[in-house]
This record gives C-alpha cells, structure tokens and sequence, in this order.
C-alpha cells in the first residue's frame, strides 16, 4: 500500500523540474518540451486525487489536458517552425524581437 | 508490498528520466527521456488502477505528441544548444535555492499535513473504458462537443501556422 503522499511527491517534483527544465534551458524545442512535462505532474495528481476519492472525474479532467496538449503540441510546434523559418535560429535568447 | 516495490521502481524511472530531460544537451536526447518518463508514468496510472488513461497517456503522449516533437526536431535539424547566455546563469543560481526550498516545503507539508498518508489500495478502484466512456458522453458531453471544436481549431492553426509565406 502506497501512501498518497508519495504519488504527490512525485507529482511535485515532474513539475518542479518541468519548471527548472523552463527556466535554464535555451532551445525553444526542449522549453515546450519542459511544458509538457509540467502538464504531466499535474495529471499525476489529478490520477492520484481520483483514485483516493473513488471518483472517476478526475480521470475525464485528466483525458481533457490530454486533448489540450495534444492541440497545444500541433499549435505550439507550427509556431516554433514559423519562428525557424524567419530567424534561422532555435534559441529563445535570440528571438528578443516582435518585429524582422 | 509488491506494489510499493513497483511504485518505486517506475517513480525512480521517472525520476531519472525528467533529470536526465535537463541535463542533456541535444534536444532528440531530452525528447527520448521524455517519452520515458511517459511511459513509467502510464505505468503508475496502472498501479493506480486508472486504466484507461494509461492507455491513452502511451498512446497519446507517447506516441502522438512526442512522434510530433521528434519529427519537428529532425525537420529542422536542431543542434546542441549554446550556452553562454547570462540570464541562464541567473536561473541557476537564484532557481536552485529556491527549488531547493519549495520542495523541501512541499514534502514536508505532503507528508505531515491532510488526508495525504491515506494509502492507495491497488484493485480497489477502476478507472475502465466502459465508466469513463459513460461519464464522458453522459454528464461531460458539452465539453467534450467543445473539446473537438478546439481540435478543429487547432489543426487549422497548424496548417496556417506552419505554411510558406504568401
């Protein structure tokens, strides 16, 4: 028998370095990729919650962040080709301008 | 006990996998741990019997998402990264402490605080197709309707998106 708490300690930490994976990386792939990560600590917990409650909500919540990320994924990476095409570069720390 | 034992197999696999997405540094390496840490992660959503989303996480996750991430990888040939920028080195040096001590207070208050010693009993609960299925077309179907809205929505972003100009 598992405690709760260490599915939460867990859930933590996927998105603490989800977070830190955001924050120090500086190729735009891998800082979407950090997001992703961060998307799933939270279903971790979401998982977590439901079981211990006896309550299959919390697994629909969790198959709508699938969705959403599944839509953020195909948005979010046509932008990072976008963004490619018109400055030749993948790090964050060059994209500083809005215009050419 | 063999669930605990399993637990901590998958949860260190996890582990792993999420440090080793920050300390690589070619993006294919971080994108492969990451489809690690999604598939011990579907393993964990088993332990907690939450069938049906572990299948959908290996399938969805695993294999859509992440098959997205590679390809866009390898279409635009990205390299290692460079590393020289000093708002990087400030992230370093201010985000470890301070990631340091938001997870010792998260822990400490995970495990002190709440309902969160209740353990989890593996087989006492079922997260099946057939349950969620009902739920799903049953007191969620707006949002579910909504849902493929916003698909729609978005293949039409992608496609926009990621045309050649004019």
């Amino acid at each position: 028998m598992v405690p709760l708490s260490w599915y939460l300690l867990l859930s933590a930490f996927l998105f603490a370095s989800g977070v830190a994976g955001f924050l120090i990386r500086r190729n735009i792939i891998t800082i979407f990729m950090s997001i992703e990560l961060m998307l799933n600590g939270v279903n971790l917990a979401f998982i977590a919650f439901a079981t211990v409650r006896h309550s299959l909500n919390g697994n629909v919540f969790v198959f709508f962040v699938m969705v959403v990320a599944a839509a953020e994924a195909a948005v979010g990476l046509a932008i990072i080709i976008a963004v490619y095409r018109t400055r030749e570069t993948l790090n964050v720390d060059r994209v500083n301008l809005l215009k050419l | 006990m063999l669930e605990t034992v399993l637990f901590l197999i998958f949860a260190a696999i996890c582990v792993g996998g999420a440090i080793n997405l920050l300390a690589q540094k070619h993006p294919i390496s971080s994108a492969l741990s990451l489809i690690v840490v999604m598939g011990s992660l579907a393993m964990v959503y088993l332990l907690l019997g939450a069938e049906f989303v572990a299948a959908v996480q290996i399938i969805i996750y695993a294999g859509a998402i992440m098959v997205l991430f590679v390809f866009v990888i390898m279409l635009l040939n990205a390299g290692e990264e460079e590393r020289s920028a000093t708002g990087s080195r400030v992230a370093m040096v201010l985000g470890v402490p301070g990631l340091l001590a938001a997870a010792v207070t998260t822990g400490w208050v995970l495990t002190r605080h709440g309902p969160a010693s209740t353990p989890v009993v593996l087989g006492e609960f079922h997260g099946s197709a057939h349950a969620i299925g009902r739920l799903l077309f049953h007191e969620f179907l707006l949002p579910f309707e909504v849902t493929s809205v916003l698909i729609l929505v978005a293949i039409m972003g992608a496609v926009v998106l990621a045309r050649r100009g004019e």
